[in-house]
């Protein structure tokens, strides 16, 4: 098992380093990168100095180095709108992310694994085509202008629950629905079929020619075997739900670090949009590290394998 | 006569799908006592294993069904019982054994789970001593350093080792009633043999009824007392193995028989029965292999013949057995 | 004969007949919404619809024709610079379809490629293969979009590889499982006794088994990309404007959805329609012809 969780690191790294090559490298590629960095009213005096300062007259191996070398320090150099260290940005932006990212995943699972495992069990009934009609609807809805209209209507017109701005209970319940939305959807379409394939199986037959209680057969023998495609997909279902997050920030003002982002985007603020791909891969990296792990936890055969 | 474990009458399971009600079982009737050994016997799709599904009362769940007539487990009717009852008596009063050990087995699990699960199901055991019982039941089944192969996984295991497994599940009660649904044909023909031994020793020790279902005449002759040869939903031909297997009463029987290729003979060709099975959805009208019988009178396209007795303990359900007198004995199974 | 067998209080109340399978049913609302899009989208200039670059700041905010402020010459109502709403969706759905079809395009290519290339050769060529597929599978689309966007600005072309370059990775990882099971039967030993070279063996035996999977997921891709295409326009990292866009014109009407809400309520309509038909066409597609691909 230890070597699954090295051999897994390793790969995460690698991956990790690979993203980070291309960030260097695609700021290079497109025109002088101090353009990206310097404020539009540097002299050609600052540029010179700057040029010096960075170190981006050196050869690119060096420079690549030494931009990774203060990246992993938390050194992301300086926003140009809000002309302060990027590192900090994000240090107060990103646990309002975690805090929201957290609360949709936890709806989306309490909503997503009864709906899923029901409409499978109960497969045929009303239950199962009202799931089914929510996960196609749910992805296929954009999720941003479901966004907008849920902030005017419920938000501006109604005033059932706040706009947005990060505060107590309540205001998470927009953002973190519309984020987990897609999630939902998903999640409940691979539970459905995950466990209606389970459910025909040799196993669940024996299983319950053994005697053993429907129930335990449905939650115990046959989800966990369910689960298995589920896992598999929740490392591309947290990158969705980091590409919404994004979306989603903008739209009900939450300061995390996807609002981050899209402020970086508008201002063209270069620094700001290297840090939040970086930290954003980091995460992705860790949580898909966790992902896997759980898999090989979950299904002997990935442990045994080698 | 010993008391009867088992006495089937009339079952009847009937599917309702979009092609039309199918017809799995219908009509199907027999009995075994203690230690008796009934083979159940057919090609694909003559509702062997719908019978026994049926039996347990597991029918699959994706059609609407019907079942009707009477299963007697030491004479209590199993149709008539709630689910919640239904549940205490699987496993427990009729175990069974699938296929496929491949998948039989959860993947997920391992042995010793899979095995602890119905000894505490069905004693009540924890701790230790559940894992003790465990360990004696893998024991019992001859499975080599049986308290290791309890953390094994089933993945792990061979195919051989694993029906050895789900056989020990079976015995773990022990049960009164155990149905073994064809459990050697996905074996390797050297461990056939024994599994086979394994099972007629098992039945030796515990008393159970066994009813083993095959396609394979060769282990009919070797296992069974009894023979039930299933065609379209229905028993058409039962009786004591050796009787059955020298002098068969029905075409069908007769066909199967002759289809063993057999060493010596020099035949030119293998001989197969024409035709197909018939669609159970749409029966004929009078005896379902009327289309496929080489003796076929046109009575039987008529009229779909009743349970004929040829000797005591056993009958056929064909024409050619009606004695001259136009009535037939009572059909009842001895 | 016995009378009919009574049904038995069984393991379960429902008795519910089978009703008749979806597969069966041609998909027809999917289909002709699609066809209609695509229509609207090719034939968009020969409509003579008012010019979506228009603007008029005498006319802007009109509401839609049916409202008492309307009129008929603009349908749908006009946005904030007065242009033509009805008229910028349908040529905003050459955009997004356009987007939706190149990039499905290239990622299937490319990641069947690289499923057929790891399936066939296996080994080690499978192993790094499919660690580089797998990294790349979980990479948030946006991200690299957004990187795209400010250093080489807001375009077509950036919105399509940014896409592409994350999407391929499922295709191979499906053609891949393909690959492999198809790899199992026989013809291919045969092939390969015969004495057919590796390309011949990948193009014309292993390559077309694989086609009717690769239909099925590209048609549940192609809705999936036009949702975040027009994300990224609405974030200002897709397709710039002037270019009439879905995502750009929701933004557009963000600020005033409760006044002037046609603005962004149409264009979302028309992405919800997009895609939904998409979606229900891939679900008909894998159902018919490869129902193992249920999880997908």
């Amino acid at each position: 098992m230890l070597r699954f969780i090295a051999a897994r690191l390793l790969q995460s790294l690698v991956a990790l380093v690979i993203i980070s090559v291309v960030v260097f490298a695609l700021a290079r590629a497109t025109g002088d990168p101090l353009y990206l960095i310097l404020p539009m009213s540097a002299s050609q005096e600052d540029f010179d100095n700057a040029r010096r300062y960075l170190g981006l007259d050196r050869p690119y191996v060096e420079q690549y180095l030494s931009f990774v070398g203060r990246a992993v320090t938390g050194d992301f150099g300086t926003s140009l709108r809000a002309r302060r260290p990027v590192g900090e940005l994000i240090g107060e932006r990103l646990p309002n992310s975690l805090k929201l990212a957290a609360f949709a995943m936890g709806v989306s699972l309490a909503m997503a694994f009864p709906l899923g495992i029901m409409a499978a069990v109960k497969k045929g009934t009303a239950l199962d085509r009202t799931a089914q009609i929510v996960s196609v609807l749910g992805q296929s809805l954009p999720t941003f202008w479901v966004a907008i209209l849920l902030v005017e209507f419920v938000a501006g017109r109604w005033q059932w629950l706040p706009a947005g701005g990060i505060g107590g209970f309540t205001s998470y319940i927009l953002p973190g629905f519309t984020l987990g939305w897609f999630v939902v959807a998903g999640l409940m379409r691979l539970l459905r079929s995950g466990m209606l394939e389970v459910l025909d199986s040799e196993y669940v037959k024996l299983a319950r020619v053994k005697g053993v209680d429907e129930r335990r057969v449905i939650w115990m023998h046959a989800l966990r075997n369910a689960l298995i495609p589920v896992v598999t997909f929740a490392g591309i279902y947290f990158a969705i739900l980091v590409t919404t997050a994004i979306v989603v920030e903008t739209v009900f003002a939450w300061p995390g670090l996807g609002r981050l982002a899209y402020e970086g985007i508008s201002s063209r603020d270069f620094p700001v949009i290297q840090a939040v791909v970086l930290t954003t891969a980091a995460i992705v990296a860790v949580v898909n590290l966790c992902v896997d792990c759980l898999y090989a936890m979950i299904d002997p055969r990935i442990r045994y394998a080698r | 006569m010993p008391p009867l474990v088992v006495d089937v009458r009339d079952l009847r399971t009937h599917l309702v799908t979009r092609w039309g009600t199918v017809k799995a079982v219908d009509g199907v009737s027999f009995a075994l006592g203690e230690g008796e050994t009934l083979g159940l016997v057919g090609e694909s799709g003559s509702g062997k294993s719908m019978t026994c599904l049926s039996l347990v009362r597991l029918v699959p769940r994706s059609a609407a069904r019907a079942l009707g007539g009477q299963v007697l487990l030491d004479g209590e009717d199993l149709l008539a019982k709630t689910e919640a009852e239904m549940q205490k008596i699987r496993g427990r009063r009729i175990a069974m054994i699938l296929q496929d050990p491949m998948s039989s087995l959860n993947p997920v699990f391992s042995i010793g789970m899979q095995m602890r699960e119905p000894v505490a199901l069905y004693h009540g055991l924890r701790g230790r001593a559940l894992t003790a019982r465990a360990a004696e039941l893998l024991a019992a089944v001859r499975i080599p350093s049986p308290a290791q192969r309890l953390r094994s996984f089933p993945h792990q295991l061979s195919g051989g080792m694993r029906q050895r497994v789900v056989g020990a599940m079976a015995i773990a009660a022990p049960p009164r009633l155990l149905i073994a649904d064809e459990p050697t044909t996905s074996l390797d023909l050297t461990i056939q043999s024994q599994y086979l031994g394994l099972l007629t020793e098992l039945q030796e020790r515990h008393r159970f009824a066994l009813i083993f279902v095959t396609h394979n005449l060769g282990i009919v002759a070797k296992m069974c007392d009894r023979v039930a040869v299933m065609y379209a939903g229905r028993i058409v031909e039962t009786g004591p193995v050796r009787r059955l297997l020298t002098r068969p009463a029905h075409p069908y029987t007769r066909a199967l028989l002759e289809s063993i290729p057999r060493l010596g003979t020099r035949s030119e060709r293998l001989t197969a029965i024409e035709g197909q099975p018939p669609d159970l959805a749409r029966l004929p009208r009078g005896c379902a292999f009327a289309a496929r019988c080489p003796s076929v009178m046109d009575r039987c396209r008529a009229e779909a013949p009743p349970e004929i007795a040829v000797e005591p303990g056993h009958w056929t359900r064909c024409w050619l057995e009606m004695p001259a007198s136009g009535t037939a004995s009572s059909g009842a199974p001895a | 004969m016995p009378a009919e067998p009574t049904a038995l209080a069984g393991p379960e109340p429902d008795m519910v007949a089978v009703r008749t399978s979806r597969a069966w049913r041609l998909p027809v609302f999917p289909l002709s919404v699609i066809a209609i899009f695509l229509a609207l989208a090719v034939v968009a200039p020969l409509l003579g619809l008012p010019d979506p670059h228009e603007q008029s700041l005498r006319r802007r905010f009109k509401p839609p024709g049916w409202e008492e402020a309307g009129s008929w010459t603009h349908p749908l109502g006009t946005d904030r610079l007065g242009r033509d709403l009805l008229s910028r969706i349908v040529w905003g759905s050459r955009v997004s379809i356009a987007a939706g079809v190149v990039t499905v395009l290239l990622a299937s290519a490319f990641g069947a490629a690289v499923g057929l290339a790891a399936g066939y050769y296996g080994g080690r060529v499978d192993a790094v293969l499919m660690r580089i597929t797998d990294a790349t599978m979980s990479f948030p689309v946006i991200l690299l979009a957004l990187i795209l966007a400010v250093t080489a600005g807001p375009s077509f072309t950036n919105v399509v590889v940014a896409i592409a370059v994350v999407l391929w990775a499922r295709y191979a990882r499906v053609v891949r499982g393909q690959v492999l099971t198809l790899m199992q039967l026989d013809f291919v030993a045969q092939a390969r006794i015969a004495g057919a070279g590796a390309w011949r063996i990948i193009t014309r035996h292993l390559l077309p088994n694989t086609l009717g999977t690769l239909l099925v997921l590209v048609t549940l891709q192609i809705g999936y990309v036009i949702i975040v295409e027009a994300s990224l326009s609405f974030l200002g990292a897709g397709i710039p404007p002037p270019t009439p866009a879905w995502g750009s014109m929701i933004a557009e009407g963000r600020d005033v959805v409760t006044s002037a809400w046609w603005v962004s309520l149409f264009p979302g309509l028309a992405i919800l329609l997009v895609v939904l038909a998409f979606n229900l066409l891939g679900d008909w597609l894998r159902d018919t012809f490869d129902p193992k691909l249920r999880q997908l």
